[in-house]
């Protein structure tokens, strides 16, 4: 923890170095973000409920989960960047030092431009607070905490595919940056199979799906157990362990490079 | 202070399983100063990266200051010091001086400590005029200066250096080597390096190893080395015979099993 926040202040100062490239890559940031929920408004200029969900409740699936998104890439997603390190060498430097290489890796190149998405996913989970009751708001915290460690542990699953997949980062980044527009909608929009998938392989419906069909008070258009909607956290936590495990089985597979 | 035994690392190369480094097993006592020698390809990169706790053995075992480095690499980290020739350890972006108190911070250094050995460093290996200056912007003799300092502010018991050496100029490498005889001599650190250069070998190594198709085709004094083969004025020409005339089926004689006595020191 004090390593990390040692490394990411010391990248945030050598990224500050350029600070036009700062400038540009945080505006940027919250401008591609954007517009990314200003596509949901236009779906709804169209229609007036997605999959059943009004626009106030799709923005609170879409800032949910796009706050532990934000959060977790924040903090982690460096990590993605796994096979550039392997393959420049420079992951050999990580571990030879006394601090563990995932914490080396999620601090690596910390730069204060990681915040634009996150702004923008804070301005529209503020937008639809409104629709939470106020006796079901305690699960908002929880489901954003949650989201963060079930994204974190996606991101460290798909790092740990890098250790074997040197050259093809894009198959892990399918899972993460997929997961993360897969949550930004009801997942009543998408078909019975995927939503299975999500909620027993890669536990993504638990970001935000089950927890908010609690605070929004809905049925399970797929029927499942109400118990479910309270299950989050366990999901979060086997599937930290499962990440965990398949990141210390990556680095004992580690080849390093030729020299 | 380094011992290994049968290490050995196969790596999966469309399928079937190549063992770049088999059966390797030395000791190297502490205060030694040693030198890795072999081919482009022999496995001397990865047995330092065996002994670091960069990569995992699939054979064998290793022992660094008492430690497995792959079970305790968190805990050896602060034990050794590792400068990779070819790259940097340092952050690119920042003044030498902030990489220094970032391996500070990161080592858990006394900042006393720190002070007075970052003191005694920069004197010896003349870093004051580029202390403030960003690593990118270093010359590599520089760089290589950085680096070593960065290796050595925990005060490790071990030094292990890959290839340091490499694309220095006459002058800068003849720097590198006083320094790293003085702080075997003074401070009694033990150091394994790894080189091409038979200058460092014939300056500093009182021990050489011979790595060849991944295994210790030789153990033993520089004057050995060179009565390998005799009627060769200079130790390229030797050295040259001997990866000329290696087969991979048949080490090479005279070879230490690794159970005899350490060879004898030549000063």
């Amino acid at each position: 923890m004090g390593s990390y926040l040692l490394l990411a202040w010391t990248w945030a100062r050598a990224s500050a170095q350029y600070r036009t490239s700062f400038a540009v890559s945080i505006v940027s940031s919250f401008a591609i973000n954007a517009l990314d929920a200003v596509a949901i408004g236009i779906v709804f200029l169209h229609v007036t409920t997605l999959g059943g969900f009004s626009l106030r409740e799709v923005m609170f699936l879409y800032g949910t989960g796009g706050v532990a998104f934000a959060v977790a890439d924040t903090l982690f997603g460096n990590i993605e960047r796994l096979s550039q390190h392997i393959k420049a060498g420079t992951f050999d430097t990580m571990l030879i030092r006394p601090v563990s290489p995932f914490v080396q890796m999620a601090a690596d190149g910390f730069g204060a431009h990681r915040i634009g998405r996150l702004a923008q996913a804070v301005i529209v989970l503020s937008l639809a607070l409104p629709v939470v009751p106020w006796s079901r708001a305690w699960m908002v915290p929880l489901m954003i905490l949650t989201g963060v460690v079930i994204f974190t542990a996606v991101f460290t699953l798909g790092a740990a595919l890098q250790f074997l997949l040197v050259d093809a980062p894009e198959i892990a980044n399918a899972f993460t940056y997929g997961g993360v527009t897969l949550t930004q909608y009801p997942l009543s929009v998408y078909g019975d199979q995927l939503v299975r998938a999500v909620t027993f392989i890669v536990p993504l419906a638990f970001v935000n799906w089950q927890p908010a069909l609690y605070v929004l008070d809905r049925p399970d258009p797929l029927g499942l157990p109400a118990w479910f909607r309270f299950a989050a956290p366990l999901a979060a936590l086997l599937l930290a362990g499962c990440a965990a495990l398949a990141w210390r089985a990556g680095i004992r597979r580690y080849r390093s490079t030729g020299s | 202070m380094i011992e290994t035994i049968s290490l050995g690392r196969d790596f999966k190369v469309r399928g079937t399983l190549v063992p770049a480094v088999r059966d390797l097993s030395f000791r190297v006592g502490a205060g030694e100063f040693v030198g890795c020698l072999g081919p482009n390809g022999a496995g001397k990169s990865t047995t330092i990266k065996m002994l670091t706790g960069i990569l995992t053995p699939t054979h064998g075992r290793a022992l660094v200051a008492g430690l497995d480095p792959t079970r305790q690499r968190k805990a050896l980290a602060r034990r050794i010091g590792v400068v990779f020739g070819q790259r940097t350890t340092l952050w690119w972006d920042l003044p030498l001086r902030d990489s220094f108190e970032l391996v500070r911070l990161l080592y858990k250094v006394d900042r006393n400590r720190f002070r007075q050995r970052l003191a005694e460093l920069t004197e010896v290996l003349e870093l004051a005029p580029f202390l403030r200056t960003p690593v990118r912007q270093l010359s590599l003799g520089q760089r290589m200066r950085g680096d070593i300092t960065a290796a050595l502010l925990h005060d490790p018991e071990v030094l292990v250096l890959d290839e340091p050496t490499i694309g220095l100029d006459v002058v800068a490498k003849a720097e590198v080597r006083s320094f790293l005889a003085r702080l075997n001599a003074e401070r009694g650190t033990t150091v394994l390096l790894t080189t091409h250069d038979l200058g460092d070998i014939e300056r500093l190594c009182r021990r050489v190893l011979l790595i060849d198709h991944g295994r210790l085709a030789f153990d033993g004094s520089v004057a050995e080395l060179r009565a390998l083969v005799p009627g060769q004025e200079s130790i390229e020409d030797v050295v040259a015979h001997l990866y000329l005339s290696s087969t991979p089926a048949a080490p090479r004689t005279p070879r230490r099993t690794p159970d005899a006595d350490p060879p004898t020191v030549t000063a």
